[in-house]
């Protein structure tokens, strides 16, 4: 079905692709105008923000923003509440992505190791905090964890008089890394599930026809095969936590005494009070941490080959 | 096989019976099973914690958990707190408002990661690689990063404090259009090659073959998109500056923190189990989805 016309095939060929490019440029359309309004701008914009004095009251007066260099960094290094704020999301992740590791792994593993019965209903009980929602789960555990709630009646029947959770500055982190721990175990323990049910059945039999017991298996099979499943759920804990908003915000609102504060939620009160350059300066700080945290443990945990 | 094994244990104490015994029959089955059960059935309990409070706590009345805020169980069954509720100023107006984004936010997505994930899986054009760089670009980049721009934006765009600017940025999330591509990958390209031959064009193909095919990615699309929104609490926080365009979290939020600490635990626990009810329903009856969406990509 050759056409007669005495075109030049390469010609003909070539305003085929170009024909072929514009149809499926007007199949991607919507997304890339999302993603160019809401993804590409907003990233450069993030950056230039952050060398200006961009307020909120400047919105309509865009003439009167000013170029001030990385001054807003600078302010945010002096400002102590700042510095607060990263040790303490430093807490969050440190503290947070060992525990909801270990906890996933440790029930991926139980899970995985043979039951029959009861299996899916398992998955679906530990993966439910996962999609619950967050302003829904906050609630619940201010009604928890205040001094007189359900969480103390069981300090009360033993004889002993519960802590004011949230009211303490000592003990509100640990109440909120729990809630992150609460909220985040069973997206890791899937995502093992996904890497154990990777590894290959011969392989377990092989190792038990030469007597490698239970354990053995676990240390000399299991874990190393997991290791690139490990990279990629602490690549993904790390980055969530280093981001960690709601769970502070909802549950203490940054208190006691700023004992609280993430990085975001720090960001999101300068936004708040109309400093956008400050704000845009500490996201811009929080995506070089995930950057560099990303290269460090990609570095660290990359299979060694 | 077996022998060298053997040779590089010397530490195995029998590695002579090892290799008779199967050894499967020679675990202690008896004894592991039940405790691994338990240790499960008990992480279980605890992880449901939080639910069995919120059930029981959604059900006693105002005076009961004055009197006695941390009883595990009511004395007496109320619905007192659920039509307080829906009585509360303000309450209807976030359930529509979460509703209407949520539908304009299926919708788009059904459309956008339909079309771009076609593209992006079955068509062969200049610039192919740049677009999909952006859906992992877009996958990759923290909201944290980039939401003060975001808000400028939808200023700009005269879309602060409307359901639309809280609906927009979600209307063609990178995480559907990586399911759809996926989805259409798998499909082969015979069925669309001899739909071309017989001179269908583009978008007869991408309507009459591939979207026909492509059901359960458009299910899962369109469940992980209501997910989204139905769950996002940030922006909408940052979007919404009335209370006439707060959805439904936003709304229970600011109501608790605005009570601070006199807060009426009944009335927001009811309020935490209508907002979560919904997601919770669809999950126990679509689980495979919600896994398949959550744990593919990375993403919440």
């Amino acid at each position: 079905m050759t056409t007669v016309v005495p075109a030049s095939p390469r010609k003909d060929r070539r305003s085929r692709g170009a024909r072929r490019t514009a149809v499926a440029w007007l199949f991607l359309a919507p997304f890339t105008l999302v993603f160019l309004l809401y993804t590409a701008v907003p990233t450069v914009a993030a950056l230039g923000f952050s060398l200006t004095d961009l307020r909120g009251m400047d919105l309509r007066h865009p003439f009167a923003v000013d170029l001030v260099g990385f001054d807003n960094y600078l302010r945010l290094f002096r400002d102590d509440s700042f510095l607060r704020d990263l040790l303490n999301t430093g807490l969050f992740v440190a503290v947070g992505v060992p525990l909801t590791m270990g906890i996933g792994l440790a029930l991926a593993l139980a899970v995985n190791s043979g039951i029959r019965r009861l299996r899916g209903v398992f998955r679906t009980v530990f993966f439910a905090p996962v999609v619950t929602n967050i302003v829904a789960v906050a609630l619940i555990w201010q009604y928890a964890f205040h001094a007189n709630g359900t969480v103390n009646e069981v300090f009360g029947a033993v004889g002993l008089a519960g802590p004011n959770w949230l009211d303490d500055p000592d003990l509100a982190m640990p109440v909120v890394i729990l809630l992150g721990i609460w909220r985040n175990f069973g997206y890791a323990m899937v995502l093992f599930l996904a890497g154990l049910q990777a590894v290959p059945r011969e392989v377990y039999e092989a190792a038990a026809i030469d007597g490698a017991g239970r354990w053995r298996q676990l240390r000399h099979i299991t874990l190393p095969l997991l290791l690139p499943t490990t990279l990629v759920v602490t690549v993904l804990l790390t980055v969530f936590y280093l981001q960690v908003f709601d769970e502070p915000y909802l549950l203490t609102n940054g208190g006691p005494l700023g004992s609280t504060e993430s990085v975001a939620l720090y960001t999101y009160r300068q936004f708040g009070a109309g400093e956008f350059g400050v704000s845009s300066a500490a996201s811009f700080v929080t995506l070089l941490l995930i950057g560099l945290v990303s290269v460090v443990q990609f570095r660290l945990l990359r299979p060694r080959t | 096989m077996t022998d060298v094994a053997t040779l590089k244990k010397p530490e195995s104490k029998s590695a002579g019976t090892a290799t008779i015994t199967d050894p499967i029959a020679v675990r202690p089955r008896s004894v592991a099973r039940p405790l691994l059960y338990s240790a499960l059935v008990l992480c279980a309990l605890l992880t449901l914690l939080p639910f069995l409070w919120v059930i029981s706590g959604s059900l006693r009345s105002l005076d009961e958990i004055r009197s006695d805020p941390g009883a595990w169980l009511p004395h007496h069954v109320t619905l007192d707190n659920f039509t307080r509720l829906f009585a509360t100023e303000g309450f209807g107006r976030f359930l529509v408002n979460s509703i209407v984004v949520a539908t304009i936010v299926v919708l788009g997505n059904i459309v956008a990661a339909s079309a771009a994930g076609y593209a992006l899986a079955k068509l062969d054009f200049a610039g192919k690689r740049i677009a999909f760089g952006a859906v992992m670009a877009a996958l990759m980049v923290p909201f944290t990063a980039v939401f003060v721009p975001q808000f400028v934006i939808t200023v700009d765009l005269g879309l602060a404090d409307t359901l639309t600017g809280i609906a927009l940025p979600a209307m063609a999330l990178p995480l559907s259009v990586f399911i759809m591509r996926q989805y259409a990958l798998s499909i082969p390209d015979e069925l669309l090659e001899a739909a071309r031959i017989d001179g269908a064009g583009e978008f007869r193909i991408f309507f009459r073959i591939f979207l026909p095919l492509a059901g359960p990615a458009v299910a899962t699309v369109t469940i992980m998109s209501f997910l989204f929104s139905w769950n996002n609490f940030i922006w909408p926080l940052i979007v919404a500056q009335s209370t006439s365009s707060y959805t439904l979290p936003v709304g229970l939020a600011a109501t608790s923190q605005a009570a601070a600490h006199v807060t009426d635990y009944g009335l927001m626990l009811a309020g935490a189990i209508v907002v979560m009810l919904p997601v919770l329903v669809l999950f126990l009856f679509l689980q495979r989805h919600f896994v398949r969406g959550i744990a593919g990509t990375g993403m919440r």
